[in-house]
C-alpha cells in the first residue's frame, strides 16, 4: 500500500513539476520583459543543443565537438529557405539537413575507435567554414546572407516547441531498451556487441537523431540574426558550450545538462556585458578542465552524493 | 615544368614545417594518449613569442632556442598537472583518452584567450630573409627555405635523440606499452610528460618558423591543429616516421590544390581525412 | 550434425599464428574441453568464434550454416553466447540491467521490458544474484561479477556458450561453486565449449578436451585418454600440478 502511494507520488512530482516549468515558460512572453524573453530563449538554445550532445555522447562516451557544424547547417537552411517556406517548413528542413550529415559522418567514423570520431568531428566546423567562405566568395561573388526576421516571441516559442521534442525525444530513448544499449555501448563495447547490440547502427542513428535538433535550432536562431556568414554560423564556440554545460551539469540524470545550460548560458550573459567580457573563454575554459579533474560526475553528481550523505546510509545498505 | 617544380618544392617547403608540427602531435598522443587539440595553440604561442623577439631586434631564427624549451617547461608542467590528474583518476585508458581530450579542449579556450589579452585578434607580420632564391627556374624566398631546413634539422635531431639515447629508448619503450615500460624500471610518469613537454616543444618551434615565413594571427592554431590531425591519421596513429612523411606529403598536395583553388586547402585536407577513414583508417605507418 | 565445427581455422597477427590449421567440431549437449598453455590460442578460437576476430583462412561453420565473417551481434543472435577472460561487465549500470540488455537485445525477437525484467530475474536467481540485483555491477566480487556475465550471456538464449576461464582468480570453494553452475547449464540442454587452467573443473564437467600448444591442436580425446597421452603430458600437464589437487 505504502509503495503504492510512494510510486504514485513519484510520478506526480515527475509529470507536475516540468508541466508547471512549461506553463510558466509558456506564459513568459505575456508577463515578462523583452529583455527576460530574449534571455529564456538564449536558455532555451543552450539546453537543447546541452541535451542534444548528451544523448548521444553523454552515454557511448563518443565526444563529438562538431555541434557547431549541425548548428551552422541549420543557419544556412535558413538562410537559403527562409524566404521561399514559412518558417516551420524551414525547421524540418534544417533538422533533416542535421540528420543526413550527422548520419554521413557517423557512418563514415563510428565504425572506428572514437578518436577519429573525435578528431573528426573536431576539424568539421573549419572544414564547413572554409568550404562555404570559398562558395560564397568564388562562386556566388557575396559575403554573407540576409535572413528573414522573425520577432522575439516567434523565436521564443519556436525554441519552446524544440526543446519540448528534444526533452521527450531524449527522456523516452533514455527510458527505453535504447538508452540502455547506448549506456553498455559507453561501458564496454565489445561485450555489447556480443550481447546481440548492433553497435554501429545504435550509433550512428543516435548520433543522426540527436543532430536534428541542432539544426533545426539553428535555423530559428538565424532568424534572430538576420544576417549570416560562414564565421557566424560555424563558430567553434557553439561545440564548446553544450560540451562545457553538459560536462558541469553532469549526465547522470537528464535534469544535469538542463542545470549546467542554465548556469552557463548566465554566467556568459553576466559576463559579456560586464568588465570581465575578455576573460569568458579563458574562464570557461578553466571550469572545462576543473571539472574534469575535480568533478566527474558534474554538479547533479556532486548532489546526489551529498544528498546521500545527508540522508543517511539507509537506502545505501539495501 | 616551372609549375610542377613551385608545387612540389613549395610543397616539400611547408611540409617540412608540417612535419614539425605533426611528430609533436604525434608524440603526445602516440606516447602520453592524450589528442592535444590545443596542440596548435602551443604553435600559435611560439609564432607569437619570436615576433615579440624580433621587434625587440632579435633574429628571429634565434627565438627557436627560448622557444622550445620555454614551450617545453610549459607543456611538461601541464602534463604532470592536469593530465596525470587525470590519468590517476581514470579506471580505464577509454575513458582517460575523452577525459584529456575534453581538458585539451578546454586548453585550447585557455590558451587562445591568453594570446588575445596579450596580442589582440589582428594579424602580425615582420619580414626576415626576405631576398628570393631561384631554383631550377622556380623562385622561392629565402625565409621558407631556411624555415624548411630548421624544421628538418629539429626533426631530425629528434629523431637521433630517439634511437641513441636512453631517454628516447625509454620514450620508444612507453610507446609501445606503457605499464611494462613502468615495470622494466621506465619513470612513467616522467617519461610521458617528457613526451608532451617535447610534443609542444615541436609546436612553438613550428609556429616560430612559421612566423618567419608568413603572417601571424591569434586565431591560426585550430588550422594547424586540424593539418596535424590529418596528418598524424595519413601517417598512422601512433607512428613518428610516419607523421614526418605525412608532413610532406600533405604539404605537396595542400601547395597543389592551393594553385588550382586557393582556399580550399583545409577542404582538400578533409577530403583526404575522408578518404583514409575510409579506405585505410591506420594511415600509411600505423599499427 | 556438429552444433559447431572449424575448418582449417587460422588467424596471424603480424608474423605469429595465433591459430594455425584447426580442425575442431562440438556434438549437441556436449561439454567440450578447450586446454594449453597460456598463449596456445585459447581465447583467440573463441573470440574467432564470436567473430570478434575473422579467420583468415579458414571456416566456420554453426549449425551447418558459415558464419566466418559475420558481425558479432549476429552470431549473437544466431545463439552463440560467450563470456570473457577480463571480466567485461558494465561496471556502472545495475546488475539487474547488466542482465536486461542480453534478454533484449540477444535473441531475433526483442521482449516487451516487463518480459525482459522477468527473465533477468529468473536468470539471477539461477545463479545466485538475485539479491544483489539493484547494486552497481562494479560492487561485487570478482567471482560474482563472472556470474553476471554468466547470466548476461543466458539472457540472450544461446545453443552454444564459450566460457573463458571461468575459474580464474576463484577461490576452492567459489570453483566448486562455478563448477556446479557449469552442470546447471549443461543439465538445461545448453552446448558449452569452456578454457579453463583448472585441471579439476576440466576432468569432472568434460565429454571431451582439446589441447592446444603454440596454436596447434596437439590432442584430442576424453579427459582419460588427455591425462593419460604422453605429448600432452610432457607439453602442459606436467608443469600445471593442479590434476591431483583437491
Amino acid at each position: 500500500m505504502d509503495l503504492v502511494k510512494k510510486n504514485w507520488k513519484k510520478s506526480v512530482l515527475t509529470a507536475g513539476i516540468p508541466l508547471i516549468v512549461l506553463v510558466l515558460l509558456a506564459l513568459l512572453p505575456a508577463y515578462g520583459s523583452p529583455y527576460n524573453v530574449t534571455l529564456f530563449t538564449y536558455f532555451l538554445m543552450y539546453i537543447i543543443l546541452t541535451i542534444s550532445w548528451t544523448i548521444f555522447s553523454g552515454t557511448t562516451g563518443y565526444i563529438s565537438l562538431a555541434t557547431a557544424a549541425f548548428y551552422g547547417v541549420g543557419i544556412y537552411a535558413a538562410a537559403f529557405y527562409g524566404e521561399k517556406y514559412p518558417l516551420i517548413v524551414v525547421v524540418f528542413i534544417g533538422g533533416f539537413a542535421s540528420f543526413i550529415l550527422a548520419f554521413v559522418v557517423g557512418a563514415i567514423t563510428l565504425r572506428l575507435r572514437g578518436i577519429y570520431f573525435a578528431m573528426f568531428t573536431f576539424g568539421l566546423v573549419l572544414f564547413f567554414k572554409e568550404v562555404v567562405y570559398y562558395w560564397e566568395i568564388v562562386i556566388e561573388n557575396t559575403r554573407g546572407k540576409f535572413v528573414v526576421l522573425q520577432s522575439n516571441e516567434a523565436v521564443y516559442y519556436y525554441l519552446l516547441g524544440i526543446f519540448v521534442v528534444t526533452m521527450i525525444v531524449a527522456y523516452i530513448i533514455r527510458k527505453s531498451k535504447y538508452g540502455l544499449a547506448l549506456q553498455s555501448i559507453g561501458e564496454n563495447e565489445e561485450a555489447a556487441a556480443h550481447a546481440g547490440i548492433n553497435v554501429t547502427m545504435v550509433k550512428v542513428l543516435t548520433y543522426a537523431i540527436s543532430a536534428i535538433f541542432m539544426g533545426a535550432t539553428g535555423v530559428i536562431m538565424a532568424t534572430k540574426l538576420t544576417y549570416v556568414d560562414p564565421g557566424v554560423a560555424f563558430n567553434p564556440m557553439m561545440s564548446f558550450s553544450p560540451v562545457l554545460m553538459a560536462i558541469f551539469g553532469g549526465f547522470g540524470s537528464i535534469y544535469g545538462p538542463v542545470i549546467g545550460a542554465v548556469i552557463f548560458t548566465y554566467i556568459q550573459e553576466a559576463l559579456t556585458t560586464g568588465s570581465l567580457q575578455k576573460y569568458y573563454m579563458l574562464i570557461f575554459g578553466a571550469i572545462l578542465v576543473g571539472t574534469i579533474l575535480y568533478l566527474p560526475d558534474g554538479l547533479v553528481g556532486l548532489i546526489q552524493k551529498v544528498w546521500k550523505r545527508i540522508s543517511g546510509g539507509v537506502r545505501a545498505h539495501n | 615544368m616551372e609549375l610542377l617544380l613551385n608545387i612540389v618544392l613549395g610543397g616539400l617547403l611547408i611540409g617540412g614545417i608540417y612535419s614539425l608540427v605533426s611528430m609533436g602531435l604525434s608524440l603526445q598522443y602516440g606516447v602520453a594518449r592524450v589528442l592535444n587539440i590545443a596542440h596548435g595553440e602551443f604553435l600559435m604561442f611560439g609564432a607569437f613569442i619570436t615576433f615579440w623577439f624580433q621587434q625587440h631586434g632579435v633574429n628571429p631564427l634565434l627565438t627557436v632556442v627560448v622557444v622550445g624549451p620555454l614551450l617545453f617547461i610549459v607543456g611538461f608542467i601541464l602534463y604532470r598537472t592536469v593530465f596525470t590528474t587525470i590519468r590517476l583518476k581514470s579506471p580505464n585508458p577509454g575513458v582517460f583518452e575523452s577525459n584529456s581530450l575534453l581538458a585539451a579542449f578546454g586548453l585550447y579556450f585557455i590558451v587562445q584567450n591568453i594570446a588575445v589579452l596579450i596580442w589582440g585578434t589582428t594579424p602580425r607580420s615582420y619580414s626576415y630573409l626576405g631576398g628570393a632564391v631561384s631554383i631550377g627556374g622556380a623562385l622561392f624566398n629565402e625565409n621558407r627555405l631556411a624555415a624548411a631546413g630548421f624544421a628538418v634539422a629539429v626533426g631530425a635531431i629528434f629523431y637521433l635523440f630517439l634511437a641513441r639515447t636512453r631517454i628516447g629508448k625509454a620514450i620508444r619503450a612507453a610507446a609501445q606499452d606503457a605499464s611494462t615500460a613502468g615495470l622494466m624500471g621506465v619513470n612513467i610518469n616522467y617519461t610521458l610528460a617528457l613526451c608532451f613537454g617535447f610534443g609542444a616543444a615541436m609546436a612553438g618551434i613550428a609556429g616560430s618558423l612559421i612566423s618567419v615565413c608568413y603572417p601571424i594571427q591569434t586565431t591560426m592554431g585550430l588550422g594547424y591543429t586540424v593539418i596535424a590531425i590529418v596528418v598524424v591519421t595519413l601517417g598512422g596513429l601512433g607512428s613518428i616516421p610516419g607523421s614526418f612523411i605525412g608532413g610532406f606529403i600533405l604539404g605537396v598536395i595542400g601547395t597543389g590544390v592551393t594553385y588550382w583553388q586557393p582556399g580550399l586547402a583545409v577542404a582538400s585536407y578533409y577530403v583526404i581525412f575522408i578518404i583514409l577513414l575510409l579506405v585505410r583508417p591506420k594511415g600509411i605507418m600505423g599499427k | 550434425m556438429h552444433i559447431i565445427e572449424g575448418e582449417r581455422v587460422t588467424k596471424y597477427f603480424g608474423g605469429l599464428a595465433a591459430v594455425s590449421d584447426i580442425n575442431f567440431y562440438v556434438d549437441q549437449g556436449e561439454v567440450l574441453g578447450l586446454i594449453g598453455p597460456n598463449g596456445a590460442g585459447k581465447t583467440t578460437l573463441f573470440n574467432l568464434i564470436s567473430a570478434a576476430l575473422v579467420p583468415k583462412p579458414g571456416v566456420i561453420k554453426y549449425k551447418g550454416r558459415n558464419i566466418t565473417g559475420l558481425n558479432p551481434y549476429k552470431i549473437c543472435r544466431m545463439g552463440i553466447a560467450r563470456t570473457f577472460q577480463t571480466v567485461k561487465i558494465f561496471a556502472n549500470l545495475p546488475v539487474m540491467e547488466n542482465v536486461r540488455v542480453g534478454a533484449f537485445f540477444g535473441s531475433p525477437k526483442s521482449p516487451s521490458p516487463a518480459q525482459a525484467t522477468r527473465e533477468a530475474m529468473e536468470l539471477l536467481e539461477f545463479v545466485g544474484l538475485s539479491k544483489a540485483s539493484n547494486a552497481p555491477a562494479r560492487d561485487l566480487t570478482l567471482a560474482n561479477q563472472k556470474r553476471i556475465e554468466v547470466a548476461r550471456a543466458l539472457a540472450t538464449k544461446p545453443e552454444l556458450l564459450l566460457l573463458d576461464e571461468l575459474m580464474a582468480g576463484l577461490n576452492q570453494t567459489e570453483i566448486a561453486l562455478a563448477m556446479d553452475l557449469v552442470k546447471q547449464i549443461r543439465d538445461k540442454g545448453i552446448t558449452i565449449i569452456m578454457i579453463e587452467h583448472v585441471m579439476k573443473a576440466i576432468m569432472s564437467v568434460c565429454d571431451r578436451i582439446i589441447v592446444l600448444n603454440y596454436g596447434k591442436k596437439i590432442a584430442e580425446g576424453t579427459p582419460q585418454e588427455i591425462v593419460n597421452s604422453k605429448t600432452v603430458i610432457e607439453v602442459y600437464l606436467g608443469e600445471d600440478s593442479n590434476v591431483g589437487s583437491q
